[in-house]
């Protein structure tokens, strides 16, 4: 317990960033047309929310689940990285413990649990300190987001359907790391670009993807040829 | 408070896709080892999606898209990830009344 107290401490500035978060998504995705009920599921069940704002960039009436699961994937295909990583670091968490600490993997958990198993212990406490309130605080602040959303007005006029992209420009930023990723950025923009002229539907992402990660090997094998 | 079956599906979608890719690198770690290659491979993922995701709102949606992206690119160098946003979001719903 009071390990699981000192994790939620520690936790506490990334789970004050995440609510205004919470909040726009629940908003904008109001304003898509979802009831508050599920929104409120949607980020109890997925809990990722760059794949949820990419969701609503891309909903459509009736949803459709192939389009939407596969966008899910793509966004969240990170998460194999992650997990791969802190798989090695989970000595202290029983098998079943193991899988069900990955449910809750978002970005800033695993961040965090990757800290404490640098300089400390990751105990299945200290886990669930970090993942248990920072996941509560999203569902409800997405629920909130929702039932407010009517008041916040036409997003359009706020700017507030300018918040999503915003992050993800954020984040992209914070993904550079020197000309290898400026090289895979231009070729993921001109591909995603590109294929959303001509095709309908979310293969401008696959497309985007696949660009940069070609990129990335290729520049990759170039370097190992020059070692 | 009602569900839509195609929005519960949808969600429902969402959420096996993204447990697959959480579960994912457990059970790869215990298969794989992940050399030089197929690291670089999956690091170059999470930047090339996202750059995928905003790439039409940021380059073919208008020129106050176009703008309020540039701006949030230079703000993320300098603030924190709420005070970029902030800039993304004004500086947009500015520039649509001006433009």
């Amino acid at each position: 317990m009071q390990e699981f107290r000192a994790a939620a401490i520690a936790m506490t500035p990334l789970i004050v960033a995440v609510m205004p978060i919470g909040l726009v998504f629940g908003a904008v995705a109001a304003s898509k047309g979802l009831a508050p009920a599920e929104v409120a599921l949607m980020s109890a069940l997925v809990f990722a929310g760059g794949s949820q704002f990419v969701a609503m960039d891309i909903w459509t009436h009736p949803a459709s689940w192939a389009a939407l699961g596969f966008s899910a994937l793509l966004v969240n295909i990170r998460h194999v990285l992650m997990s791969a990583s802190i798989g090695g670091k989970l000595d202290n968490f029983t098998g079943p413990a193991r899988y069900a600490s990955m449910l809750l993997l978002a970005d800033e958990i695993w961040a965090m649990a990757e800290m404490r198993a640098s300089n400390g212990k990751l105990t299945p406490a200290w886990y669930a300190g970090l993942a248990v309130p920072f996941y509560c605080v999203w569902v409800l602040t997405s629920l909130s987001g929702a039932l407010l959303g009517a008041f916040l007005g036409d997003p359009k006029v706020t700017g507030l359907d300018f918040a999503f992209p915003a992050v993800f420009i954020v984040l992209v930023m914070g993904f550079w790391k020197g000309r290898e990723t400026g090289a895979v950025l231009a070729a993921s923009a001109f591909a995603a670009v590109l294929t959303h002229q001509l095709l309908p539907g979310v293969w401008y992402i696959a497309a985007g993807a696949a660009a940069g990660v070609v990129v990335a090997l290729l520049s990759g094998a170039r370097k190992e040829a020059h070692a | 408070m009602i569900v839509d079956l195609n929005t519960l599906l949808a969600i429902l979608a969402m959420a096996v896709a993204t447990i697959a890719t959480r579960i994912g690198g457990l059970v790869l770690i215990r298969y794989v080892t992940i050399g030089e290659n197929q690291k670089r491979a999956l690091e170059a993922i999470p930047p090339a999606v996202l750059m995928a995701v905003i790439a039409p709102t940021a380059f073919v949606t208008g020129p106050a898209e176009t703008i309020a992206a540039a701006a949030t690119a230079v703000a993320a160098m300098r603030l924190p990830l709420l005070a970029s946003v902030a800039v993304g979001v004004v500086s947009v719903a500015l520039l649509r009344l001006v433009l």
